[in-house]
């Protein structure tokens, strides 16, 4: 950075602004991170609440809901994801625009919470696609939601639009399609993505 | 040429198709310089709610689902029109009667004429 940070802060109390373009991208990104509209379970009522008046998740500017992934920033795995839909979440996640997150909400998302032992469900839905921030809860309060929302736009605060560990959107080598899943005889085809998730060693 | 009386109006003109095109541009240069391009078979896919598409999108539709709505219109039309003649029946003239009544006929003589077509038996 040109301008430290103190004297950025000095020149701020004389009413002078300084600013780079990193920062002002950021930030125009991180105040309009919009949602996609869908949900899958239990935890889909509490997104549901956390947008409305009570809590207000407009107040961080990701009130706007898109009922297409091509208009979302943000994808909430709202509620346990089970072996029939996983293809289709994946599917969406691959058709939205870059930039894109992902909240993992609740412990269904995470790892298949206490549906874990189904044959049907998902134990994670980490296996497939890249996940930004993990809520834990059955299902999180809205407050846990709203929690995982200003982590992501720490996160994207935080992000460098140039150099070795910017964002997969803007390294043109990095990838950027996850492969969909498909119904195998006993189990999802892959079972995981590969770069995505490591595959835990199972030690019997 | 600022005396010609088409100038102000071409001056108009002129700001009225920038500020047509112009937001239009802007987009356009957005999307071809600035904007992270990451396409692949699965985005660049028609269908968005998750599911693959199967088929093609021109289909025919039968054509008795019109000859049903246009029928409709007989009963639709009719039923406008009974209403008042039912409120003000009993002080209605006879000639007010009669031109109801071939109203409501040419109506029926329709229905009946496409009930002899075949029109109302869905095949």
């Amino acid at each position: 950075m040109a301008v430290d940070e103190g004297l950025k802060i000095e020149l701020g109390k004389q009413g002078i602004f300084v600013t780079s373009l990193q920062e002002l991208y950021n930030w125009g990104r991180r105040n309009s991170v919009w949602p996609m509209q869908f949900g899958l379970a239990c935890c889909a009522i509490e997104m549901i609440a956390t947008t409305m008046a009570r809590y207000d998740m407009a107040r961080f500017g990701a009130e706007v809901f898109r009922p297409s992934p091509r208009q979302a920033d943000m994808m909430i795995i709202s509620g346990t994801v089970t072996k029939k839909m996983a293809p289709q979440v994946v599917r969406l996640y691959n058709q939205m625009a870059e930039p894109k997150y992902v909240i993992a909400m609740g412990a269904c998302a995470i790892s298949g919470g206490p549906f874990k032992q189904g044959y049907n469900v998902l134990k994670g839905i980490d296996r497939y696609i890249p996940v930004d921030v993990h809520i834990p809860g059955c299902p999180p309060r809205p407050e846990a939601l709203l929690q995982a929302l200003i982590t992501l736009q720490k996160k994207i605060d935080g992000q460098h639009l140039t150099g070795e560990d910017r964002p997969r959107f803007l390294n043109a080598e990095a990838q950027s399609e996850f492969p969909v899943p498909e119904q195998g005889a006993h189990d999802l085809e892959p079972t995981s993505n590969t770069g995505v998730w490591p595959v835990p060693l199972v030690i019997r | 040429m600022a005396s010609n009386p088409y100038f102000s109006l071409t001056v108009l003109f002129a700001a009225a198709l920038g500020f047509g095109l112009a937001p239009l541009a802007l987009a356009w240069l957005w999307a071809r310089v600035f904007s992270p391009p990451k396409p692949n078979a699965i985005k660049n896919a028609i269908y968005e709610c998750g599911l693959e598409s199967k088929g093609d999108a021109w289909v025919q539709f039968r054509s008795a689902y019109y000859l049903y709505a246009i029928i409709f219109l007989v009963f639709d039309v009719e039923a406008v029109f009974l209403l008042p003649f039912a409120v003000a029946f009993t002080g209605l003239g006879l000639d007010a009667c009669l031109a109801m009544l071939v109203f409501v006929l040419l109506l029926v003589e329709g229905l009946a004429w496409a009930w002899a077509k075949g029109v109302l038996t869905w095949a």
